[in-house]
């Protein structure tokens, strides 16, 4: 998968990045384990300090709990603040592989 | 058909924008540049030149402007001198960095404090590292000439490009100019054919954030890092040498004026002093060394037209046989030495050319340089080097004491 940009300028297309879209400028990813999760061990709405502390507000109670992704800007206070260290920050490329 | 004129620098300026067919225009009013602006305005009012004049309310915006026309593929234009020179001086960066073919006149003039209107190259030189190409221009047939070379080179090098002369000396004063065909200009000029082009129907981001190293984005494409955008601008400047040659010959070939390229020199040949200057400063001493050749001193001229990307193998060349290097300058790098001169000596280093190298900082804010003052400066110094003074820093005609 050799397909290098060869542009003089910076440019990305397509147009990703408006309303506040991090789209592919995020350089990590926050990965949620359930088996750590407090909320997905109770199997009740529990914790969600990680709802709590995102600063983008992109954390979606349930349970699971889900990120949107596509607001998520990488910051990893969520996984900071995850007292069962249920969070992983993972590289951009490695967690889109997943 | 060409035809002469008897023309101001700036109007020979205006005259070469319109051969260029440029497409927006946008300039802020700033002495001595302003008549070429205006001219350009008058002639788009009157409909004999078909394109955008957009006024602005700063330098600052200007070449904004001229960043976001060029983005969407027009061919554009701006001049400026000094101040506005300098206020402009954080968008240099964005349109080099954007790889965008602006050419700007910059008319060259001093820098306050305290308030001068009159001419230095101080504005055009503080700007040496904004990844810009600066040619300098010795008379106002150089200046027409240079304008069209120019986008030529801008546009296959896809840099932008400063066409510096000097206020007042060259922007005010008539000459006969030959104003060349407008057919051979269009041969000589193909239509600009920009890298990116903006449209609704295919959205890109221009310039977003870019991380330090390389990486892929979500289509799997290896975008380049900061440092590879950096990179790539070095090696477009030092590529421009070749294009800038180019430009030069092919220009000489069909319009029977060769400005020299990178460099140009005058009786250097047999020569046992160099003068070395750039822009009108540099025309004049072509005729102190006149002078000093009748006096039984064989001087010659090297006039740096190109001073980025600087000239490093021509001035090696063309000063390898030279015995004694006297540069004059209209410009300091406050706290070391001309400008010209650091870079002149550092092109020279190592490579077994010893000559003894004098600088001499001449004509700032307008003060006025004659050709006998030079010749004089000359003979002082050959005197000092044949007592053993290699280098040299003096302010010429700067009463210090
Ligand atoms: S990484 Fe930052 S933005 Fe993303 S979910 Fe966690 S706290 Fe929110
Ligand atoms: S902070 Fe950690 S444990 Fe608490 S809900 Fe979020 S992921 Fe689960």
């Amino acid at each position: 998968m050799e397909i290098k940009d060869d542009n003089i300028s910076a440019m990305c297309r397509p147009a990703i990045g408006e309303a506040g879209r991090t789209g592919d400028w995020r350089d990590s990813t926050p990965v949620i384990d359930p088996a750590k999760c407090i909320a997905s061990l109770k199997n009740r709405p529990a914790c969600y300090l990680c709802w709590l502390y995102c600063p983008e507000g992109v954390v979606i109670t349930g349970n699971p709990i889900r990120i949107d992704l596509d607001y998520c800007k990488g910051c990893g206070i969520c996984a900071e603040e995850c007292p069962a260290r249920a969070i992983a920050m993972v590289m951009h490329e490695e967690a889109k592989n997943e | 058909m060409s035809e002469v004129k008897i023309l101001t620098g700036n109007q020979a300026a205006a005259a070469a924008v319109k051969l260029c067919k440029v497409q927006v225009i946008s300039a802020y009013p700033i002495t001595p540049s302003t008549s070429l602006t205006e001219t350009l305005a008058e002639w788009i009012e009157r409909g004999e030149l078909k394109a955008e004049y957009v006024r602005v309310e700063s330098e600052h915006s200007v070449m904004t402007v001229c960043v976001a026309a060029a983005t969407v593929g027009a061919r554009v234009f701006t001049s400026t001198s000094s101040h506005g020179l300098l206020y402009m001086h954080e968008q240099l960066h964005w349109a080099a960095g954007s790889r965008l073919p602006i050419v700007t006149c910059v008319v060259n003039r001093g820098v306050g404090a305290p308030w001068s209107i009159f001419n230095d190259q101080q504005d055009s030189i503080a700007q040496r590292d904004t990844g810009w190409i600066q040619l300098y221009c010795r008379d106002n047939q150089e200046i027409i000439d240079t304008v069209i070379q120019a986008y030529r080179i801008a546009e296959q090098a896809y840099c932008p490009v400063m066409v510096c002369y000097d206020g007042f000396v060259l922007s005010h004063t008539m000459m006969p100019v030959e104003i060349p065909d407008a057919e051979k200009v269009n041969a000589f000029l193909p239509p600009y054919k920009p890298h990116t082009f903006l449209s609704p129907e295919e959205p890109r981001n221009i310039n977003p954030v870019i991380f330090p190293s390389q990486r892929r984005d979500d289509l799997g494409i290896l975008r380049d890092g900061y440092m590879e955008f950096r990179w790539k601008l070095q090696n477009a400047l030092e590529g421009a040498r070749e294009i800038i040659v180019a430009a030069n010959r092919e220009y000489a070939e069909s319009f029977g004026r060769d400005h020299g390229g990178m460099l140009w020199s005058y009786k250097t040949d047999d020569a046992e002093v160099c003068i070395v200057g750039m822009g009108s400063l540099a025309s004049e001493a072509t005729a102190a060394a006149d002078l000093l050749r009748e006096g039984g001193i064989r001087a010659g001229v090297v006039g740096i037209r190109a001073y980025r990307p600087f000239p490093r193998q021509e001035v090696r060349e063309v000063l390898k046989k030279a015995p004694a290097i006297v540069i004059f300058e209209k410009n300091v790098s406050y706290g070391y030495e001309g400008a010209l001169s650091a870079d002149l000596k550092a092109a020279l280093y190592g490579t077994g050319i010893d000559a003894p190298v004098h600088n001499y900082i001449a004509g700032l804010g307008g003060r006025d340089v004659k050709a006998a003052e030079l010749a004089e400066a000359v003979r002082a110094s050959l005197a000092d080097i044949a007592s053993g003074t290699r280098e040299r820093q003096t302010w010429l005609n700067c009463v210090t004491e």
